[in-house]
């Protein structure tokens, strides 16, 4: 007889399933500001333990602390507390569009919003994102004419993708954020391809790669990393753990005991965990990771610690698959609120002035929605014609003809 | 019998082989607790248990993967591909190693998995739910490939391919998850409940892999297709008032030349008609195995109606679709042909 047991097969669960209590015991948050800020031009091997740990900025009264404190412009953090209400009204305000049949589908980037705002302010012009579907606040921190996206999300007659791409998949080469794919994870790899070339040509640019936790174990996103390990090109590579891939926790990533961060140390560059609620936090790790990346040090790999307190799209219910209070229980609490609170802590900002920002960026929002629909919404405004052109350079033959038969 | 969509009648198929044979597992991304996006094993992990059905990484790539070392191993997985325009990333363990595991190890080691995916448009997916590759894998040597078009083929077809040796892509219309499709997509939805097809038996019964059926006699034309375009001919034949037979093929690898030749000799015309992309479709062996065989009894050319070859538009989802208009359109041209 066998001395083994029975192997048995495992499956990793979440802390919560529907009907139960919410439970982010296993969360573990350092106090902010207890965290080193290492020099740019570390070693890996020598600033391990920030892949396991979670960079932290704000403390419990809304104070900013610490060594990743220092040097933070307050403009920047203003009009990072005023981009990411602007996100917020958007994200609202295209749900309603959903909702009235305007368009076909949707996705918000609740609670996430400080991940791609603060990281955009830490960019130059020229940088490149690869975005995921989740990043809409780094095209909403630019000056991008959010017409334009509405635009997109209503396949209508001036959509820059001309109906082709699906609601939310912009691409915008001059405000550096490059066509999104609906595949996941093949960008990530592509950001480093950028960022070779931007090295190979001897230029200054750096780019940036967005993946989100489910997405990491795509393939791609090992190719992303051994790439960066042996070229050390200047791209920064996000990973936005937000807790979910639609209905599978981050352990069906296998990010149930190991963090994401870590992973970077296997291949030879740095990493960093930080706490995605916390702008400040946010802001300061990026800029150190794009300035590494800009001098020359190479690679960051970044874990945005985070909450997918929407959906995850509008074809989803979470209620299906996690605790209903799960979001509100998250020990990271909501980005706006918390710069919020800093700033009026520092006399940078007040109640009212949030409650005006709010309504400005309702009205911009419900402006340029107007605008925008007034250019049809979908199904009214993208012309067929335009389904045939840009499969090539120039049309072959048989698309010619197959058009003609379409009679566009 | 029961009355079933195509939602419960594949899940049927998982459910009663499950039942049968222990050896079986299903798997991929979010078809565990939750039951997959379209709800296809939904109840079954409750029923089965972890161990048998479960959530996968988001790597197409390492579903695949793993279902051929299962398969290696003796199980028959049984694995979802959560849409078939994510199935590219397992192109590679499909084509150079499930294909081929059987023909390189003379038969020591078979693949007997079954990937199922969601294919087709008529959901405003876009590029990236919609598409139809089913050629990508009828070309590969060693694969078979079906696609239903009704809920009674889905559970025998299913069945069929989870007791298959062979590794079985198995291509799930999704416009067809909740009823007949016919292309008129302005008109109210309507679903199996009130379908002949939709009666479903309970238990073990299949449909064999390899046999066409013809889902409408008729002596004008023989139409040839697949999955949602089956119910847009029919639309077409009974608009157009053309007496079209039309062959839903129900497998495509391998595929049911006999009833193909046995209607095109009676007809004497043949349109072939896909939603995938024309050129090097499907549609093209189709039209290539009926000039073989049935030149002389052909009266006019193979006509193919098939999707624009450009991919597939998110805002000009029925301008790219095959739908009744220019499937009649085509047929009527057809007959004034000589
Ligand atoms: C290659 C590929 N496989 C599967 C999908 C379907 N899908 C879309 S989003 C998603 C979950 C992604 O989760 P995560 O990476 O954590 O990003 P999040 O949605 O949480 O931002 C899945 C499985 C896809 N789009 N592409
Ligand atoms: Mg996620």
């Amino acid at each position: 007889m066998s001395e083994y047991k029975p192997l048995k097969f495992h499956v990793p669960e979440p802390t919560g399933r529907p009907g139960d209590e919410p439970d982010f015991s296993g969360v573990i948050i350092p106090e902010a500001g207890s965290v080193r800020r290492p020099s740019i031009d570390t070693h890996a091997a020598d600033m391990k333990e920030l892949a396991s740990t979670m960079v932290r900025v704000l403390n419990k009264d809304g104070e900013a602390v610490g060594p990743w404190a220092e040097g933070l412009d307050d403009d920047i953090l203003v009009q990072g507390l005023k981009n990411m209400i602007r996100v917020r009204a958007y994200d609202e305000r295209m749900m309603t569009l959903q909702r009235q049949g305007k368009t076909s589908f949707y996705m918000k980037c609740t609670g996430e919003e400080a991940i791609a705002v603060g990281f955009r302010a830490a960019m130059q012009k020229g940088d490149m994102n690869f975005p995921t579907y989740r990043q809409q606040g780094l095209l909403l921190s630019t000056d991008y004419p959010v017409v334009d996206m509405i635009c997109q999300i209503l396949s209508n007659s001036r959509d820059p993708l001309k109906g082709r791409q699906l609601p939310i998949m912009y691409s915008s080469k001059e405000h550096g954020f490059f066509s999104i794919s609906g595949n996941l994870g093949t960008q990530f790899i592509q950001a480093v391809g950028w960022a070779m070339a931007s090295a190979i040509k001897g230029d200054t640019k750096i780019a940036a790669g967005w993946i989100g936790d489910g997405s990491t174990a795509e393939t791609d996103f090992h190719a992303a990393l051994v790439n960066a390990s042996v070229y050390k090109p200047p791209v920064v590579l996000n990973i936005v753990n937000n807790q979910w891939a639609i209905s599978s926790f981050r352990g069906i990533a296998g990010g149930d005991h190991a963090t994401f961060a870590e992973r970077a140390l296997g291949y030879d560059f740095p990493a960093l965990r930080v706490d995605g609620n916390d702008f400040l936090a946010v802001y300061a790790a990026s800029k150190w990771a794009v300035e590494r990346a800009r001098r020359g040090f190479g690679p960051t790999l970044i874990e945005w610690v985070t909450y997918r307190v929407a959906p995850h799209s509008t074809s989803d219910d979470p209620s299906q698959y996690r605790p209903k209070e799960e979001s509100s229980a998250w020990p990271l609490g909501d980005p706006i609120l918390r710069l919020k609170n800093h700033l009026i802590k520092r006399d940078l900002w007040s109640e009212e002035r949030q409650t005006q920002t709010e309504a400005q960026y309702n009205d911009e929002i419900r402006a340029a929605t107007k605008e925008a629909e007034s250019y049809g919404v979908m199904g009214s405004g993208a012309s067929p014609k335009d389904m045939f052109d840009d499969v090539y350079e120039e049309m072959p033959p048989h698309l010619r003809e197959q058009r003609q038969k379409l009679g566009v | 019998m029961p009355q079933m969509s195509m939602i419960e009648a594949i899940r049927d198929a998982m459910d009663v082989k499950m039942g049968q044979d222990d050896d079986v597992v299903v798997y991929g991304e979010d078809v565990g607790y939750f039951g997959g996006v379209f709800r296809c094993t939904h109840g079954l992990q409750k029923k089965y248990g972890k161990h048998r059905v479960f959530d996968s990484p988001i790597n197409e790539s390492g579903i695949v993967g793993t279902a051929i070392g299962m398969g290696a191993y003796g199980l028959r997985p049984c694995i979802e591909i959560q849409f078939a325009d994510y199935i590219y990333p397992a192109y590679d363990q499909i084509v150079s190693e499930a294909a081929r595991l059987r023909y390189r190890s003379n038969k020591d080691f078979i693949a007997p998995l079954t990937i199922r995916t969601p294919c087709g448009g008529g959901i405003f997916g876009g590029q990236t739910h919609s598409q139809s590759p089913e050629s990508l894998f009828t070309h590969v040597a060693g694969i078979k490939t079906v696609i239903p078009s009704n809920p009674y083929d889905a559970k025998g077809l299913l069945i069929a391919a989870i007791e298959d040796n062979d590794p079985v892509i198995f291509f799930e219309p999704k416009r067809l998850y909740n009823g007949p499709f016919d292309g008129h997509h302005d008109r109210p939805a309507s679903n199996w409940s009130k379908h002949p097809l939709g009666d479903v038996p309970e238990g073990h019964y299949t449909v064999p892999i390899g046999k066409a059926s013809v889902f409408s006699e008729g002596s004008d034309v023989t139409i040839l297709t697949y999955g949602t375009m089956v119910y847009v001919a029919e639309a077409a034949k009974k608009e157009t008032g053309i007496d079209a037979e039309i062959i839903d093929l129900r497998s495509l690898m391998p595929l049911d030349v006999d009833t193909i030749v046995e209607s095109v000799s009676k007809t004497g015309r043949c349109m072939v008609l896909h939603e995938a992309t024309q050129t090097s479709g499907f549609g093209a062996e189709l039209a290539a195995q009926v000039q073989e065989r049935c030149f002389y009894n052909l009266e006019s050319p193979v006509v193919r109606v098939c999707g624009w070859d450009t991919p597939y538009p998110h805002a000009q989802e029925w301008d790219y679709f095959p739908g009744p208009g220019r499937v009649g359109k085509e047929l009527k041209a057809m007959m004034e042909a000589e």
